[in-house]
């Protein structure tokens, strides 16, 4: 028999090897404090001399110089973050004798709030280094600078700081895509590299200044100088200037920016408009906006309440993180999934009675029009919106082969390059269900989401971006906000991030084109009011997001419902045809269908952008307000 | 049990270990007195922190080791349980998050408790099996280790979860690890240190590149560094007298009454100051190592020893940073820097290693 280790605890030797290894443990111990002792020996007795030295010199300081951060243009070279000269209020605590009479004395002279006080005490907690200062109050007044230099004499260690501050020239209608700077707190003091941002008090917190933080801070410079033995500044010794913050030029346009947003006219809804050949976004908003300057210096505690309370959530970036079925707008993809697929030709002809029944089934999935289209094919289909068509399609194609294809056109992921805090929507699909519900998919919910209802999610951004790798032809484009980062433009890596669509038939292409561009020109399209007077070729789609689902046999009465509860309106288009320009989503949230509500919006700008000034007639803003009897999803 | 046991012993207490605890916390407080800016608010606190660790530390003694032995694996699953509450929670808060809030009721560390838990579920392991331990005794106790530290280390707190690693490394080495196993691990440790690097938070590394090469980061990292190093260098033997260190009271030094805490000490009371300091650590640890040799059974001997070990640790770490031999990591001097929750795990740790050497039976089995 081999001889095994004995399972056997033998007590005697544990005892033994544990005194043996605690022996060693308390030599090595000595050897670490020797080592220790050592060192200090050389600190304090052989270099004892340099130190002592060092430490009477330590009357030369190092401070930080601050850079001045970088401008924020569009891409018309329109200033759209600056830099305002204000006056702050700072204390250095270690000239302070009494710092809570100064600040007794600073609350009389300038009227400062409790909350302030309380903050200051918190933010000169912070500081990492000594003589540090600490800022007790943004952006004073001239009554106030006047106040305070009267009174400089009693106010040993308070100090006025002359700084640069941001501000927005148009904060509602930029303030989802440029975001806001604000002061640094103290999880971010923990991750920053402290010396790089010594003297900055603001860093940017969301949206553009939080993405290209880095390159719109620049780098921090410093500069020696020699104290009195109070820390008053006798002279400057050396001098590393600090290196500006780069600008920033978006590819947003401004004006168009301006426009989208005025054609919400206060209502709830996200716009984006983007340049199907380069990936710009052209413009992206988030309605209703709120004013990002009030963020800058700290915004009130009232004022946030007020709106973090604003059932409107004008905080939530919707352009962004808004989450919506994609309602028929989903149905020119679904087309042209279809006929890749080879479940149906542009030529097939279906015959629509009003409803469509799954073969066994007794279920009537109901087609908009309640009487049916009658014969539809592919073109009409689109044209007139018909479900009937669109649940034929579903079915044959299957949930698998639908969601798939739906990936490639960006839903489902966070394509954009640039944009920050965007949300990845949802596709539905089996696998999804089965991970996020633990539940199988049924064969009526792929009816469901094949006109866009269920499961799907998107946002108004992934929209957009889909519209416009439809309209290239399937040749993909990422979007992206900046244009150019300092004197350097921002080059693709735009293209071949995902693999173009690519069809078996190009033509197939020009079928859900023209199936489009009847939604808007057709004699029966779901948006033909806008076509009124168009003066390039249009493709669109309306489509129509179910906040909830309506029972069987019920019927929708848009009065009797809770305006919350109401439809969100959906419309995405691009122009002209033949050569894109610009591709664009329209969301408007509650609003009703999509054709009515939607549509107008998505018109008027593309004439504003594709129209030279004059010829602009502004005709579709009167469209807009126009109530047109076209039903539609 | 019929000899009569002395009063030490009914109250579980060792009295020489007490006493240099004492003489250690007393003198800390003369120190942090100046270090605060002679702030006697601060000061008094830490005096009543130390009572509230005392009074744990008595508690503690009271249990017998068979006692702590049936609740470690609570304490530990417990400990467990709360780092991943700690994780879900820093998600939701964005960014580093160490703290767990009972609002209104007590707020605390978990990773404080694993200081203690870990090494103490390791050699409640270990205290089973014969020693010493197999290979694939060696790859539980990896897990055992590794499940905790890599959680701490993800707060992200280096420090702490270095502490908890070391702590339960001790056990197994004390336990009689061959010397063969000891090289081979070592030599997959220097080779597991750049996996380490690229874990490392920017900021972390931006520590270690700033000690080796201080001067090249004056105003941010670097000033503590050399901040620290003039203080301690211009004390001198003697040292510039206490509440006089130009560097501390002028609040040139970072963190004085924390971390720093031993350059203030060491240009107050200079070389001197230091070194008997130093020898009060020297001798805490030699008589814990005593008492974890008293020790009846194989639990008590790994934890009382593992405990002793890791306390004079923390010392080597915090004066090897402060006088600039070692990078900056957040390790308090112990029961010298201000802080209470560090405090209280320290002495209820020693509250243990005196409850094994007091709750001997008289006559062994």
């Amino acid at each position: 028999m081999r001889k095994r280790r004995d399972p056997i605890k033998d007590t005697a030797r544990e005892v033994r090897v544990f005194r043996a290894r605690s022996l060693l443990a308390a030599l090595l111990v000595l050897l670490m404090a020797g080592g220790l002792g050592a060192r200090l020996f050389y600190l304090q007795v052989v270099e004892h001399d340099v130190f002592t030295t060092r430490s009477e010199k330590n009357r030369v300081r190092v401070e930080p110089l601050p850079p001045t951060r970088g401008l924020i243009y569009d891409r018309q070279g329109e200033l759209v973050a600056e830099n305002r000269p204000t006056y702050n209020l700072t204390i250095v605590r270690e000239r302070v004798q009494d710092i809570d009479a100064t600040l007794d004395r600073l609350v009389d002279i300038l009227g400062l709030d409790e909350t302030q006080v309380e903050a200051f005490r918190k933010r000169s907690r912070q500081r990492q280094r000594p003589y540090q200062p600490a800022l007790l109050m943004s952006d004073l007044s001239e009554r106030q600078i006047a106040r305070l230099a009267v009174n400089r004499y009693r106010l040993p260690g308070v100090e006025v700081e002359a700084q640069w501050l941001r501000h927005y020239p148009s904060p509602k209608i930029m303030a989802h895509v440029l975001g806001y700077v604000g002061r640094i707190n103290e999880q971010e003091l923990a991750s920053l590299d402290s010396g790089n941002y010594a003297g900055t008090h603001y860093i940017g917190k969301t949206g553009i200044e939080k993405q290209y933080e880095e390159a719109l801070h620049g780098k921090a410079g410093l500069r020696k100088v020699e104290t009195n033995a109070r820390g008053r500044v006798l002279r400057e010794l050396e001098r590393t200037p600090p290196e500006p913050g780069k600008d920033l030029t978006l590819t947003i346009d401004t004006r168009l920016q301006q426009m989208a947003y005025d054609l919400l006219d206060g209502r709830r809804g996200s716009i984006v408009a983007i340049q199907p050949q380069t990936g710009d976004i052209l413009a992206m908003v988030s309605a209703p906006g709120f004013d990002s300057n009030k963020f800058v210096t700290g915004i009130s505690y009232e004022d946030y309440r007020a709106l973090r309370q604003n059932p409107d959530l004008p905080l939530f970036n919707r352009a962004v993180r808004g989450q919506y079925p994609i309602g028929s707008t989903i149905k020119p993809f679904e087309a042209l999934a279809a006929l890749q697929n080879e479940v149906v030709t542009p030529q097939e002809v279906i015959y629509d009675p009003g409803y469509y029944k799954l073969p066994n089934g007794t279920r009537r999935y109901r087609n908009w029009l309640r009487w049916g289209h009658g014969r539809v094919d592919l073109e009409r289909a689109l044209a007139v919106s018909n479900n009937t068509y669109f649940y034929t399609m579903a079915h044959r194609l299957g949930i698998d082969a639908l969601s798939s294809f739906m990936y490639k056109f960006g839903f489902g992921e966070v394509t954009s390059l640039d944009v920050q805090g965007a949300s990845s929507g949802t596709v539905p699909s089996r696998e999804w269900k089965r991970e996020k519900y633990g539940q199988v998919w049924y064969p009526g919910e792929t009816l469901s989401a094949g006109i866009g209802q269920g499961y799907w999610m998107v946002t108004p951004l992934q929209l957009a971006t889909a519209e416009a790798t439809l309209a290239n032809r399937g040749d993909w484009v990422r979007p992206h906000l900046a244009k150019r980062v300092g004197e350097t433009s921002v080059e693709p890596p735009f293209k071949n991030t995902k693999p173009d669509v690519k069809l078996d038939k190009d033509v197939w292409w020009d079928d859900v084109f023209n199936g489009m561009q009847k939604v808007v020109s057709g004699r029966e399209g779901t948006a033909r009011h806008i076509g009124k007077g168009l003066k390039y070729d249009m493709a669109g789609k309306s489509g129509t997001a179910q906040v909830f689902s309506l029972g069987q046999n019920q019927k929708y009465d848009a009065d009797e419902l809770k305006e919350r509860l109401r439809d969100h309106a959906l419309f995405t288009a691009f122009a002209p045809v033949d050569d894109p320009q610009i591709a664009i989503a329209v969301i408007v949230e509650n609003a009703g269908g999509g054709s009515s509500h939607a549509a107008g919006l998505a018109r008027a700008l593309a004439d504003e952008w594709l129209l030279p000034d004059d010829e602009n007639t502004h005709q579709a803003e009167e469209l807009i307000e126009e109530d047109v009897e076209v039903e539609g999803t | 049990m019929g000899r009569k046991r002395s009063l030490w012993s009914r109250l579980h207490l060792d009295p020489w270990l007490l006493l240099l605890l004492l003489s250690l916390m007393g003198a800390g407080l003369v120190v942090l007195y100046s270090a605060s800016g002679m702030s006697l608010a601060v000061t008094l606190g830490q005096a009543s922190r130390f009572g509230v660790a005392l009074l744990a530390m008595f508690v503690i003694a009271q249990f017998a080791p068979d006692t702590l032995y049936r609740w470690t694996p609570l304490a530990y699953c417990l400990g467990v349980a709360m780092l991943l509450a700690v994780e879900i929670m820093g998600d939701i808060g964005m960014g580093a998050q160490r703290w767990l809030e009972i609002p209104g009721l007590l707020r605390f560390q978990p990773s404080e408790l694993m200081k203690l838990a870990v090494p103490m579920m390791v050699a409640a392991y270990l205290y089973k099996r014969p020693l010493p331990p197999s290979m694939r005794d060696l790859l539980v106790c990896a897990l055992i280790i590794g499940v905790p530290v890599m959680m701490i280390m993800r707060q992200p707190d280096l420090g702490t979860s270095l502490l908890v690693a070391c702590a339960a490394v001790f056990v197994i080495l004390l336990a009689g690890l061959s010397w063969r196993v000891i090289g081979l691990l070592a030599v997959l440790l220097a080779s597991a240190l750049p996996l380490l690097w690229f874990n490392m938070h920017e900021y972390q590394r931006q520590r270690v590149l700033t000690f080796l090469n201080p001067e090249s980061d004056p105003l941010g990292a670097g000033w503590n560094i050399i901040q620290s190093k003039t203080a301690i260098g211009s004390g001198g033997v003697f040292g510039k007298g206490w509440g006089l260190g130009t560097q501390s009271q002028l609040e040139f030094l970072p963190e004085r009454h924390t971390d720093f805490i031993g350059a203030v000490l060491g240009e107050e009371w200079g070389l001197v100051g230091m070194l008997v300091f130093l020898a009060l650590y020297v001798l805490i640890v030699g008589r814990g190592l005593f008492l974890a040799n008293t020790a009846q059974d194989t639990y008590g001997r790994l934890v009382g020893g593992s405990i002793v070990l890791t306390f004079f640790i923390y010392v080597f770490v915090n004066i090897g940073m402060v006088s600039g031999i070692l990078p900056v990591v957040g390790v308090p001097l112990p029961l010298v820097s201000f802080g209470g929750t560090s405090s209280v795990t320290l002495l209820v740790g020693f509250g243990i290693l005196m409850s094994v050497h007091t709750h001997r039976r008289l006559l062994p089995r």
